[in-house]
């Protein structure tokens, strides 16, 4: 196995090694098998939304507003004119970004980072890393979250006109980007905890074991230790902290748009949907347009907590 | 492990507290300054000319270094002083939050009351139906529950209880006055949808780790003695079994308060409950600044206290958790 190869179980759920029959028991799971299904069909979605959607998030179709179902509009239009699906398929894509980048920024590259670091250096850095991540574990996120995302996105907003300037390269501030990297940075700083208590757990029981103890007698550096051999056993656990992970993001990428410090309009997303049509004006005049956004997302988080639920009972060793 | 590594134990995270809060309150001060938005502006209205808003700055000490306003305003806070809001046309920060907490608190206690009263039975009942489809049909279900945002779980409840069954007011908020001093908002219809939204999705919590406390408990022998006894089911269940099993479930109280706290700023937005949750928003927005402060310092003291309570409570249950800290410590 390579280096490569060794690190993909932690993005894809490929066959664990310590969990034989791994997929017959998981299919074996009608409800966690069902969840799997309504997860890959959002993201699917949303990853092929540029090729999938009928229209553009921004098409307004000013004299066509509050349409009901049609050929052209199949779930009807908003009270911009604007085609629900396409605005539903394209609010896909925004939780696809966001919480992948959460899961590539947070969880992989800071959580499994700083947890094989303080797992394999122990001492001072682990109890700094592992204090800190006390720390945030202690704090009421949603509010430093409204403040952080509140306070930043000006800096952000200026930063991408700058390099926009120096780069010559349009249309980035257009595309929602800076929206995007907003919160899933935001996200990241405190995703990475539970990802982090993970891995550093198995690293500390695999540190001491044989293959280990060869691998450096051999002279094999830190880095390979960490990255050959470390990092390849950790895998299963890993798997269902990501699950969490990307379901926590999606979450929170609907709630902090939802109030307003989210994704911008005319960006679309399943949170700014659910609030241009909440109230009870709205939801009795038009219930299509804001329980058809609603639906999805609670269709979606459910299936992320079914099929984590389930994950964890398949990987974890104690439940086994 | 003897009772003396308790309290070294509990003073190690008693030290921790006030750190935690230093920390959290610089950086929630330092977002606040360095953020956009100009607060005093709005303060001095439409008409405002320099001079007038150079006034309000020297007033309002803005104009210092960072570290002395930052000084300042945690010297204030220790001696009980959160500062003046700026959204309030200058009221004191407490003056605002005051009633606003009470609020939050009354529906959050009843709310986490009916988490625990509801979410142990429902964890009993499943694992005493452990092997026929009840067991995870409610556990699912409740799971469910929880996965559900808030976001989405008012406005459905919105809509068939209060648009469509006419059953419920569609929201806000109707204090009563009781004893001619306490007001009390949970006494009328208009709190119904608020505690649905709350506990529902808390149950899940609870009801698992009592189901897996009592299926544990239930394997011991003493539990088959008291059965061998002829002691009727439910005397074993009420006596025997959830004595044992209903400790651990104490410290589930700081992470359900958590929750509840976090599900209170999207409840207040959509059903106009005037509480903390709505004013955060409307603070955030408004670049209230002291009002941010003062709500970032007394949500994270409520989740230090409660972490902190949810881990003595732990080192009490568990003896292992000491010995833990102490290894790694």
């Amino acid at each position: 196995m390579t280096t490569a190869a060794a690190a993909a179980p932690a993005a894809a759920p490929a066959v664990p090694r310590e969990a034989p029959g791994f997929w017959r028991r998981f299919l074996r799971k009608r409800l966690a098998v069902a969840s799997l299904v309504v997860i890959v069909v959002i993201y699917g979605t949303g990853l092929l939304a540029p090729w999938v959607a009928p229209y553009s998030f921004r098409h307004q179709d000013l004299g066509n507003t509050f349409a009901g179902p049609s050929r052209e509009h199949p779930l009807g239009t908003d009270r911009l004119g604007r085609d629900v699906l396409s605005r539903l398929i394209w609010s896909a894509q925004t939780t696809v970004i966001v919480s992948a980048c959460s899961l590539l920024l947070g969880g992989l590259a800071l959580g499994v980072g700083l947890g094989l670091l303080a797992g394999y250096a122990g001492g001072r850095a682990d109890n700094l890393i592992m204090r800190l991540g006390d720390v945030l574990f202690a704090l009421p996120d949603i509010m430093l979250l409204l403040l952080i995302t509140a306070t930043v996105r000006p800096r952000v907003d200026a930063f991408f006109r700058d390099f926009e300037r120096w780069s010559g390269i349009g249309g980035i501030r257009e595309s929602g980007a800076p929206d995007y990297v907003l919160i899933f940075g935001a996200l990241s700083l405190f995703s990475w905890v539970g990802m982090a208590r993970v891995v550093r757990s198995q690293v500390l029981a695999l540190r001491e074991s044989e293959f280990v103890l060869a691998a450096r007698a051999l002279g094999a550096s830190t880095w390979q230790v960490l990255v050959r051999h470390l990092l390849p056993n950790v895998s299963p656990l890993v798997i269902v902290a990501a699950t969490g992970i990307l379901g926590t993001a999606a979450g929170a990428e609907v709630a902090l748009s939802f109030l307003g410090i989210g994704v911008q309009p005319p960006h679309p997303s399943f949170g700014v949907m659910i609030i241009e049509n909440a109230g009870p004006r709205n939801m009795l005049a038009h219930p299509n347009l804001l329980f058809v956004p609603a639906a999805v997302v609670g269709l979606l988080l459910v299936a992320f907590a079914f099929l984590g639920d389930a994950l964890n009972d398949l990987l974890s060793p104690r439940r086994r | 492990m003897t009772r003396a590594g308790l309290w070294p134990y509990i003073l190690r995270r008693l030290l921790w507290a006030p750190l935690v809060l230093f920390l959290v309150s610089l950086i929630a001060f330092a977002l606040g300054r360095f953020g956009p938005g100009d607060p005093v502006r709005v303060l001095a209205g439409q008409h405002r000319d320099p001079e007038v808003i150079e006034e309000i700055r020297r007033e309002r000490g803005l104009d210092e270094n960072f570290f002395v306003q930052y000084g300042r305003y945690m010297a204030g806070v220790l001696h009980g002083d959160l500062g003046t809001s700026f959204r309030y046309q200058g009221l004191p920060v407490w003056e605002v939050i005051k009633p606003r907490l009470w609020v939050t608190f009354q529906y959050n206690l009843v709310a986490l009351v009916l988490v625990f009263a509801l979410g142990i039975p429902a964890g009993v009942w499943a694992a005493l139906h452990q092997g026929s489809w009840r067991d995870p049909f409610v556990i699912g279900l409740l799971l469910a529950f929880a996965a559900i945002p808030v976001l989405v779980m008012v406005p459905v409840l919105q809509f068939v209880f209060a648009l469509k069954l006419r059953w419920l007011p569609v929201g806000g908020w109707e204090p009563r006055e009781l004893f001619g001093f306490l007001e009390l908002g949970i006494l009328s219809k208009n709190i119904v949808i608020p505690l649905l939204a709350l506990t529902l999705p808390g149950l899940a919590g609870v009801a698992r780790l009592v189901r897996a406390q009592v299926l544990e408990v239930l394997g011991e022998d003493y539990v088959r003695t008291a059965r061998a006894k002829g002691l009727d089911e439910f005397v074993v269940v009420t006596r025997h079994v959830l004595r044992n099993a209903l400790l651990p479930v104490a410290t589930l109280m700081g992470f359900a308060l958590v929750g509840l706290l976090s599900g209170s700023i999207f409840l207040e937005t959509l059903l106009g409950i005037p509480g903390i949750g709505s004013y955060a928003v409307e603070a955030v927005n408004a670049r209230d600044y002291d009002g941010i402060m003062a709500l970032v310092l007394l949500t994270g003291a409520a989740f230090v206290v409660a972490n902190l309570v949810v881990d003595v409570l732990y080192a009490f249950i568990d003896p292992r958790v000491r010995l833990g800290a102490e290894a790694h410590a």
